[in-house]
């Protein structure tokens, strides 16, 4: 007998990580152009800029499995495009040469070097590639480094030689590069600081005297040996070093930046050819004009001629231009110019078609365009003469003004939702999906975010009608014609007939009926043109417009056909030449174009004994004379399939097949759309029901035979369809509830269901106009065209900015206003902003009255002009041990905008918050709970004061009362509302307390309830689930029956886990991230569970001994897993309409994820034996073991990776069958395909 | 006895190889140390753990990162004097 967990999960990234580590530029395709290469998490992309498209495009993106940490491309002489490789926990050296036709990274190189894991002396946190393709050195932190060399063999191979080891004990690496030496041996520079003096010296002075040097390492191709070439101490400070180009006329050596230091060093370099250069400061009142800045980033640019110059950034946003003055090769001075400010990056790439794409750490990835190479403006230029090569000695310090772009352009962002601070899912706007609302980004580039999952659509046209429509189709005039000529609107009982052109106008005298309600129209024939109404067919031939911008039409004849008499039409189905109808009693009729284009009904019919709902038949196939099959929908919950093409017997409308269904069919439409078939795309039939449901199957093209079914429920109300092109695919627009897209995903060809972010409407039809294409719709007297650019991401974002970094969030359910509490660190506060502004504008005016007035006036315009530069670009004044806070209340529902901002004052700063409900008083409306410290500090934690402010909310929510404030002995982190009280955890422990009118009054203690520090809680019932920062969660129990009131912790766990976020799934169970990257769940076992609740008083609780310093009984693990990012918020929610209770997280590099329960043992089986099978065939691409890498910190328990699933869907044909083979209980690939849809399709997006 | 002088050895090439394997002299101050150099390099090397690092004390990523490098040099202060 096999046992089963009773638990087991399904993990999804629903949307990946988007904090990049690293971005480069490079050709990886081979075409002349240059990409972006990026590495977000653990994917690594292809971004692609034109300046055809105005931005970015994602190539290509796959996850590799592994913690990754650089990135390098590398060229061999001769080669047409870049190579790429990538350093990762793996232990091994991955390179990739990326296959544009075939979509994929293929792996060169796969050399194993060390463990597995991020370690001190494993190398993969350094890396640095020869300029010239010929080496690569991989380094750690501490000691070790290792150079392969590649060389070509054969007209493609790139063979790697075994490694070669430069180590050296003790000795901390700080940067390493490739330098430019042109063809000579390839040469690597290190910033290298040996602290061996430092370990045994007792007196802790070696540790002042330590040198960081900068080393040169030659590999020496001849002996095939690397050598210590070259040592020299550099600025103690230093930290990280720039390449110099060299080679013929170019000076070589090395830039090494520090701190208010930018030195240029020659190779073997000698004391007389150093030039230094120090960082430029802010000018203004509010900066400090000691303060010294670093150089986070920056890149290297070489222009055609051989010039070159750097962009640099400093931490505070300003990029600084750096050139080198070299005449003959041999380094003069070194210039800096103020460039522009731009938000904090990780790195920049500067493309070759004037593009600069700024990774940014916080916000949105921006694109910018080069306007100019910044000669032009007049900020001053700094040059190394002005500066003495030791720092140490007194120097004038420079300064600059930031000013507004200037230089750059911002041409495009891409949306992120890093770093997310805080979550939560809710819906308050009462639509029929929950949203997603997160707050984002850090300091001054805050924003709070609302995710849907839409697809973003462009509005083009929107224009009233003189009445309400029901109905709208568009229609061409004959069968050659590229664009549509008329759109026909159903009105009530009226038919609207309009001429596209250059404007649209009613059109005349078109042999359309106009006194009835339209069924359908279509262009049928050569040059003909049908409309169906409930009383009969009318044929139009030949209508033309002789006069193009005159809107009267001529046409040549109008055939009317009438049904039996006492009987209408209800349904029908067109195509360019046949055309099915249904009547009223059930009998459906069948016409095809006759040679001359006229109506020739066929002598058989169908005669169904219920009432017949819809019809479809297919476009005629390409080489056909007809489309071989209609679907009829009828009452009795069925479709039927008849065939219209002669069978063997040569007869037609006989019934093929029948699928039963769970409601009646309410529309049908049958389309090609692209696939994963073979051939590229397939015949499907799709099902709208009255219940909402939408079915789409494979509708085989020869045999008729329905199957491969997706299902999905699209909210109440019964689905009607329009076949539609959407980014030039065809797809199909499923009309309920609200508008849905059903289309082909672009990379993994499966089937999408997508919400479309627009007003619902009822009736919606392709529209091909000579200007534009896109979709034409009708909502009531509205009609409205628009148009689907990109069917890649299916969420849609909308932000409103906040002030500082925000911490956390609550949500107001009942008024959908949100609470943000908001602090950045080592920033002065707005009140001290105000006053140093105050103070100096007051010096200024002293000033004005002694001075003469020409300064004056030019001295009180710079300093408005500083008011204008907004802390959105140029971030906020810093200084050191200083706290910016404030709490923002947000209505993201009615005004979209931040409505009420409470500054914090005197360095204190919010650290919780929550919405609390006391019983005590007999308002109805929550309290605002926040916790603060003032002069809050970091290792070790600690406040000259810490208290609990209480703000009364208004009646609309949006304002805050401050009512009292409340000083606690140790830093609340964590509130809570608990059963008409508030919960608080400050320091170890928790207290209860109640509302009184001064103050909040304590009415339950329990010091020492956890080890380190309360971070988070969560209650069910009596139950308070307490976490700890470094060690778990603690479960505690109130008894409120004894006085003073109990709050007894009786289970914690085993395993020290830094909790980030809990959440409680049931009574007994918590699932919790932490700060390593692993999500998990742990149970208190049902019997602690039953005793803790068992006795009014506790009594049988305190008595128990504590169990090795901890609560007397443990928790079991039930599930864990890592997710290479910080959880840091977990709900358990439901994500789409009529879908299920899942795990939903909120990571700090920007990504969301789920973790959804299996329901069927069956469905478990496979997805554990697929999950297998593609640990061993498709191997993740970094060469890490990906049972190991979910596995990182403890084995991975319960949950299987979704995303490798999902790579089931993208592998080729012979492999998705050979893994299928494997598993057991006859499962096929269509089968598999199914189940991994539906594990993303039914519960998340 | 060549047993012996074999695992002596062995043991011997491994601390060369591999820093912070120990041994019956490793005092506490050189434990310390070592796990302090361990974690701190652990940090830099995994970059949500930079990030969230970097905005709590609200400066840049570099220069978290170059703090924790520094830091790495002596993390447990000056070694504890030789009694003899």
């Amino acid at each position: 007998m096999t046992s089963f967990s009773s638990l087991s999960l399904y993990s999804l990234t629903i949307k990946p990580p988007s904090a990049t580590q690293d971005a480069i530029s490079g050709d990886f395709i081979g075409n002349g152009k240059q990409q972006i290469l990026t590495v977000n998490g653990s994917r690594l992309a292809i971004l692609e800029v034109a300046r055809r498209q105005k931005g970015f495009q994602e190539l290509y993106s796959q996850d590799v499995f592994g913690i990754v940490r650089r990135i390098a491309k590398f060229r061999l002489a001769g080669g047409t495009k870049d190579l790429i490789v990538i350093s990762t926990d793996s232990g091994r050296l991955v390179t990739y040469e990326y296959l544009p036709d075939e979509q994929q990274f293929k792996t060169v190189h796969f050399e194993t070097f060390g463990k597995s894991g991020v370690r001190r002396v494993v190398p993969g946190e350094y890396l640095a590639v020869d300029p010239k393709g010929r080496a690569i050195m991989v380094a750690s932190t501490e000691k070790n480094k290792l150079v392969y060399i590649l060389t070509r063999s054969g007209q493609t191979d790139i063979a790697i030689s075994s490694p070669l080891e430069a180590h050296k004990p003790h000795t901390l690496m700080f940067c390493l590069i490739g330098l430019d030496v042109g063809y000579d041996n390839p040469m690597f520079a290190a910033l290298e600081l040996d602290y061996s003096s430092a370990e045994t010296d007792a007196t802790g002075e070696a540790v002042n005297d330590l040198h960081k040097e900068l080393v040169y390492y030659e590999l020496d191709l001849g002996l095939n040996h690397i050598v210590r070439k070259w040592s020299e101490p550099v600025d103690r400070t230093a930290h990280t070093l720039f390449r110099v180009p060299g080679g013929p006329n170019a000076p070589s050596g090395v830039l090494v930046c520090g701190e208010d230091n930018i030195t240029y060093r020659r190779i073997f370099n000698n004391k007389s050819q150093v030039h230094r250069l120090a960082i430029p400061r802010r000018e203004a009142a509010t900066e400090d004009p000691n303060r010294k800045r670093i150089i986070v980033t920056g890149t290297l640019y070489t222009l055609k001629g051989g010039d070159f110059f750097y962009l640099l950034q400093t931490e505070d946003g300003d990029v600084f231009k750096l050139t080198v003055a070299a005449p003959g090769s041999s380094v003069e001075k070194i210039m800096i110019k103020y460039f522009d400010t731009i938000p904090l990056a990780t790195s920049i790439c500067i493309l070759r078609a004037g593009f600069v794409f700024a990774a940014c750490e916080s916000g949105d990835r921006t694109l910018y365009e080069l306007e100019s190479l910044g000669d032009e403006t007049d900020d001053p230029i700094f040059e190394s003469s002005q500066f003495p090569v030791d720092p140490l000695t007194p120097y004038d310090p420079p300064f600059f003004r930031p000013r507004p772009l200037s230089n750059l352009t911002p041409v495009e962002s891409m949306p992120s939702l890093n770093p997310i601070m805080d979550m939560v899912v809710a819906n308050p706007t009462l639509e029929d999906a929950p949203q997603v609302y997160t707050v984002n980004g850090s300091g001054s580039r805050s924003t709070f975010r609302t995710t849907r999952n839409a697809l973003e659509v462009l509005d083009l046209i929107e224009s009233p009608l003189p009445q309400n429509a029901s109905h709208v189709w568009t229609t061409k005039l004959t069968a050659e014609d590229e664009t549509d000529t008329l759109i026909v609107l159903c009105l009530h009982s009226r038919t609207l007939v309009l001429k596209i052109g250059d404007e649209v106008e009613e059109a005349s005298n078109t042999g359309f009926m106009l006194e009835t309600n339209t069924l359908g129209v279509q262009q049928f024939g050569h040059d003909c043109v049908i409309q169906i109404h409930p009383r009969g067919i009318r044929h139009i031939q030949s209508i033309s417009f002789p006069d193009e911008s005159q809107p009267a039409a001529v046409h040549v004849e109008v055939t009317d056909w009438e049904p039996p008499a006492h009987r209408t039409i209800v349904a029908c189905a067109t195509n360019n030449r046949q055309v099915a109808i249904a009547l009223s009693s059930g009998q459906i009729l069948y016409f095809e174009c006759d040679n001359d284009g006229s109506l020739a009904m066929a002598e058989e019919e169908i005669a169904v004994e219920v009432t017949v709902n819809c019809l479809a038949i297919p476009e005629v196939p390409e080489g056909s004379v007809r489309a071989f099959f209609m679907a009829v929908g009828c009452s009795d919950h069925t479709v039927r399939i008849y065939n219209l093409s002669p069978d063997m017997d040569g007869n037609i409308l006989r019934s093929i097949s029948v699928q039963g269904l769970s409601a009646q069919p309410s529309d049908l439409t049958i389309n090609t759309m692209s696939d994963k078939s073979p051939r590229g795309y397939s015949q499907y039939l799709h099902i709208g029901l009255h219940s909402g449901v939408y079915i789409r199957s494979v509708l085989e093209e020869m045999t008729g035979e329905i199957g491969d079914t997706r299902r999905r429920y699209l909210g109440p109300g019964a689905i009607s369809f329009a076949p539609v092109n959407a980014a030039g695919e065809p797809a199909v627009l499923a009309m309920g509830s609200r508008p849905w897209l059903a289309y082909t995903h672009p990379r993994t060809s499966v089937l999408q269901l997508t919400p479309i972010n627009y007003t619902p409407f009822k009736s919606a039809w392709n529209f091909e106009g000579a200007q534009f294409k896109g979709i034409i719709c009708v909502n009531g007297n509205e009609l409205r065209i628009f148009t689907f650019e990109a069917l890649q991401d299916n969420t849609t974002f909308e932000s409103i900015p906040l002030k500082y970094t925000p911490r956390k969030l609550v949500n107001f359910h009942d008024l959908g206003t949100f609470y943000v509490i908001e602090s950045d660190n080592n920033t002065m506060g707005a009140d001290l902003r105000k006053s140093i502004m105050e103070l100096n504008k007051a010096q200024e005016n002293g000033v004005d009255d002694a001075g003469d007035t020409k300064t004056n006036g030019d001295m009180s315009n710079n300093h408005s002009e500083e008011d204008v530069l907004s802390p959105a670009d140029f971030g906020y004044p810093r200084k050191q041990g200083w706290w910016a806070s404030c709490i923002q209340v947000v209505d993201p529902v009615s005004e979209h905008a931040v409505v009420d901002t409470i500054e914090l004052t005197e360095n204190r700063t919010a650290v919780s918050v929550a919405l609390v409900y006391f019983d005590a008083g007999d308002d109805k409306m929550p309290y605002l709970a926040v916790g603060t410290a003032t002069e809050l500090q970091y290792s070790p934690l600690r406040c000259s004061q810490a208290s609990i402010m209480l703000y009364k909310i208004s009646p609309s929510g949006k304002k805050l009362e401050f009512l009292h404030e409340t000083e606690m002995s140790d830093i609340p982190m964590a509130l809570l509302s608990f059963k008409g009280k508030l919960v608080v955890g400050s320091g170890t422990d928790l207290s209860l307390y109640d509302r009184g009118t001064r103050a909040l009054l304590r009415k339950a203690l329990t010091s020492n309830c956890v080890t380190t520090r309360i971070m988070g809680l969560k209650t069910q019932g009596s139950r308070i689930i307490v976490s700890d920062q470094s060690q778990s969660v603690t479960y505690v129990v109130h008894k409120e029956q004894v006085y003073p009131n109990r709050l007894i912790p009786f289970v914690d766990d085993t395993v020290p886990r830094h909790t980030t976020c809990i959440e409680m799934l049931d009574y007994e169970t918590t699932v919790g991230g932490d700060k390593f990257g692993n999500i998990w769940i742990v149970r208190c076992p049902p019997k602690v569970s039953e005793a803790s609740d068992e006795s009014p008083d506790g009594l049988n609780l305190l008595q128990e001994k504590g169990y090795l310093g901890g609560a007397p009984k443990r928790l079991d693990l039930a599930a864990h897993f890592f997710v290479n990012d910080i959880p840091v918020s977990i709900q358990r929610t439901v994500l789409l309409s009529g879908g299920e209770m899942v795990i939903f997280w909120a990571g700090l590099q920007g990504t969301l994820g789920a973790m959804i329960p299996f329901r069927s043992r069956r469905q478990h089986k496979m997805f554990q034996q697929l999950e297998l099978q593609l640990r061993n065939d498709d191997k993740p691409l970094s060469g890490r073991d990906h049972l190991a890498y979910r596995g990182y910190y403890t084995p991975v328990k319960s949950v299987i990776d979704g995303d490798l699933v999902e790579r089931f869907l993208v592998l080729s044909r012979d492999k998705r069958e050979s893994i299928v083979g494997q598993l057991t209980g006859n499962w096929t690939s269509e089968a598999v395909d199914e189940a991994i849809w539906n594990m993303r399709g039914l519960y998340a997006f | 006895m060549a047993d012996k002088l074999r695992a002596q050895q062995h043991l011997e090439a491994l601390q060369a190889r591999y820093i912070g394997i120990g041994s019956a002299d490793t005092t506490r101050h050189e434990w310390v140390n070592n796990i302090q150099r361990d974690s701190l390099s652990s940090y830099i090397g995994h970059p949500p753990l930079l990030q969230y690092m970097s905005i709590g004390l609200g400066q840049s990523r570099e220069k978290t990162r170059v703090q924790m490098l520094e830091r790495m040099i002596q993390p447990a202060g000056p070694p504890p004097k030789q009694q003899d």
